[in-house]
């Protein structure tokens, strides 16, 4: 989260476009009309529609096999979905090949062109078009600029680092000024220390181009961080398109709530569901009401209530709606203790509390009452059969 | 040259070394295999060919001068290093669009394809060049058909010329062309060949800017490797080029078995050898120009 406010903090002080980019593409609504892609017989893809808006940067989420990646293939044009329509500002671009749909990709392994040099690369989109020379050389000293590899120009790309390649892959994109972006795991091949640098340039490049970016990840993270909506798929299926906020505080469906940040699932019972809100008794032992999206679960329904690790405390003290339980384990981990506690029914539960400097640490063994700090930022869901 | 052609081909990723300083003693017995019977008949071909007379009694360089001195001479070695470019063409022509087909096939079309590619290296040389002999023939395959069709009035002298030796050299040598650009094409990255038309290049462009240049390695590999097989290949220069025809394999073998003149014949294996390792050098510079960015 440290990395989300960072991102944003610098986002406000990005400069105003430089005179080498006033030429500005600037954003195109791309809209995904149920899409459905099928190889063989497997559903790679299950009728997904998104409509993003101009300008906006979106994360596809979701573990590998999701289909996430074969949206973005489709999107690019490298792949003809079964299904649907592909919307690229006021075009559908299904019978378009890549080159004719104005996107600029970068490849998770950058996919560079190892014989030419760093200039060669980011010319290349540029001579494939048949721009004048003239024009090519000066957008090439553009856009390295852009991206600090003014004085790399003329090396290979083995000769580069990771940040160094997916800058020049960068640039190669955006050389080409296209109307969409689309990143692949940008940031899997690098470390952990550039990866933050390399979200943040990316972030801020985006906001100056105001170009439209769609971004394939597995890393919630960085979905979190990066994007302005992040649509999670799961089994080739939409699960959630909302801001990170939404999906972070009020997950659509329990694979939303369990993939994105962390969750303690309790099972339990339903013993009153109106106006979105659910009492559940847990088999834990304790009657906790909740925020739910599901107004179809009804009384005596086995439901699935979802607590943040980070919305748990501990108690000493009983009180309503707590759930007893006994300190397994206890992690200091620097600002924050994760604990484990076991609870009555067995099952077991993290939570997350902030360290109280001079407060010692509950040891093992030691019984504590849970209790969420805010139950409405709880789930309730359908347990799963 | 085999060894650096070898690495050309193989893949230069060598796994940590265990034994590190001792794993020289492995190439040992290879070495004094080596040392026994390649270098030392060598260096005797040198001692040879350094005599001035059939009969060896005297040293002198007249045999190198008396090959240099008759225009013949010069003529059989150019023509004999001139078929190997042609057959090294095309095999290169022939051989690339195969190469590339089976990299953009699915795994049974692959099986298939690799069988056809090494069936010539499953058949003994002579069984092979014989069935050219039957192909290209007066009363051959080809000629049948052709008098059937109605193309030709007379069958068309096939057998015994240069062309048909070319179209017989460039089928036994192919697989050591396509082997190389199988191995080359498979380990091109497919993204830069997306990367290539998301920028704006057609399948053209995309061929000669990116999949031309980085299999470089695997062409210089097969041009090399069937440049050497096809100018040194004695049973189907013999067999498919017959008596007309002499190459540099031919002349010697004539020069030893035939007149005994060693000497001669041991010179003309020297200014032979030189001259395909210079080709081969040649090559091999090529290939290492075009080496360094691929294995990043």
């Amino acid at each position: 989260m440290a990395a989300l406010q960072f991102a944003r903090s610098q986002d406000r002080k990005a400069p105003p476009p430089a005179a080498e980019t006033a030429s500005t593409p600037g954003g195109v609504a791309v809209t995904l009309d149920g899409i459905t892609h099928r190889f063989g017989t497997t559903t790679a893809v299950n009728d997904v529609t998104l409509e993003i808006k101009a300008g906006e940067m979106v994360a596809l989420l979701g573990p590998s096999g999701c289909g996430k990646t074969t949206l973005l293939r489709i999107l690019a044009g490298f792949q003809s979905q079964t299904l649907g329509r592909v919307v690229i500002g006021d075009r559908v671009v299904d019978s378009l090949p890549p080159a004719g749909r104005g996107v600029g990709i970068v490849f998770q392994n950058y996919a560079l062109f190892p014989h030419m040099t760093v200039a060669q690369n980011v010319a290349y989109g540029l001579e494939a078009r048949g721009t004048a020379r003239e024009a090519v050389r000066a957008r090439v000293e553009g856009m390295l600029d852009l991206v600090k590899l003014g004085a790399m120009r003329d090396r290979f790309p083995k000769q580069l680092s990771g940040g160094q390649q997916q800058r020049v892959a960068l640039a190669r994109a955006l050389a080409i000024q296209p109307s969409i972006l689309l990143l692949d795991e940008p940031f899997a091949a690098l470390d952990k220390n550039l990866r933050l640098d390399m979200q943040i340039e990316i972030k801020q490049l985006q906001r100056r181009f105001g170009i439209t970016t769609i971004m394939v990840t597995h890393d919630q993270e960085e979905a979190l961080s990066m994007a302005d909506r992040i649509a999670v798929l799961s089994r080739g299926r939409l699960e959630q398109f909302g801001t990170p906020e939404e999906v972070y505080d009020r997950p659509a469906s329990l694979f939303v709530n369990s993939f994105v940040g962390s969750a303690n699932q309790l099972k339990g019972r339903i013993l009153r569901n109106a106006g979105g809100t659910a009492d559940v008794a847990l088999d834990a032992g304790a009657v906790l009401s909740a925020g739910t999206f599901d107004s179809g679960l009804a009384e005596g329904a086995p439901a699935v209530l979802c607590v943040r690790p980070e919305n748990l405390r501990l108690a000493a003290e009983p009180a309503p709606q707590q759930i007893p339980g006994t300190v397994e384990l206890a992690l200091p981990l620097g600002p924050v203790v994760v604990y484990e506690v076991r609870t009555a029914d067995g099952g077991q539960v993290k939570v997350t509390e902030p360290r109280v400097a001079g407060v010692p640490l509950r040891e093992a063994g030691t019984p504590v009452r849970l209790h969420p700090v805010s139950p409405q930022a709880c789930r309730v869901f359908a347990a799963l059969a | 040259m085999v060894a650096s052609t070898a690495d050309t081909v193989a893949s230069a990723h060598a796994p940590p070394k265990p034994h590190a300083g001792l794993e020289w003693t492995l190439a040992l017995p290879l070495t004094a295999f080596f040392a026994v019977f390649f270098v030392t008949p060598l260096l005797l071909l040198v001692v040879v060919s350094l005599f001035a007379d059939s009969e060896m009694t005297r040293f002198g360089l007249d045999q190198y001068a008396k090959f240099f001195g008759d225009a013949f001479n010069w003529k059989v070695l150019g023509s004999t290093l001139f078929l190997g470019v042609k057959v090294t063409a095309l095999t290169l022509l022939f051989g690339y669009p195969l190469a590339w087909l089976y990299t953009r096939s699915g795994p049974r079309m692959q099986s298939a394809l690799i069988l056809v590619v090494i069936l010539p290296l499953l058949t003994s040389v002579v069984v092979r060049t014989f069935a050219w002999v039957v192909i290209l023939g007066r009363d051959g395959i080809v000629n049948n058909l052709l008098l059937t069709l109605g193309l030709a009035e007379t069958p068309l002298r096939l057998l015994y010329t240069e062309n048909g030796l070319v179209a017989a050299l460039v089928q036994v040598q192919m697989p050591l062309m396509v082997l190389p650009l199988i191995t080359t094409l498979t380990r091109l990255d497919p993204n830069l060949l997306d990367a290539s038309s998301a920028l704006g290049a057609g399948p053209w462009r995309t061929f000669f800017k990116v999949t031309l240049p980085l299999s470089l390695p695997g062409i210089v590999a097969g041009c090399l490797l069937t440049y050497a097989a096809s100018v040194t290949a004695f049973i189907t220069q013999s067999l498919v080029g017959g008596g007309q025809l002499l190459f540099m394999p031919q002349y010697i073998y004539q020069q030893t078995i035939t007149l005994h003149n060693w000497p001669f014949a041991a010179a003309i294996s020297m200014v032979f050898m030189v001259s395909v390792l210079g080709v081969v050098m040649l090559l091999n510079l090529l290939g290492r120009a075009s080496k360094g960015y691929i294995h990043a």
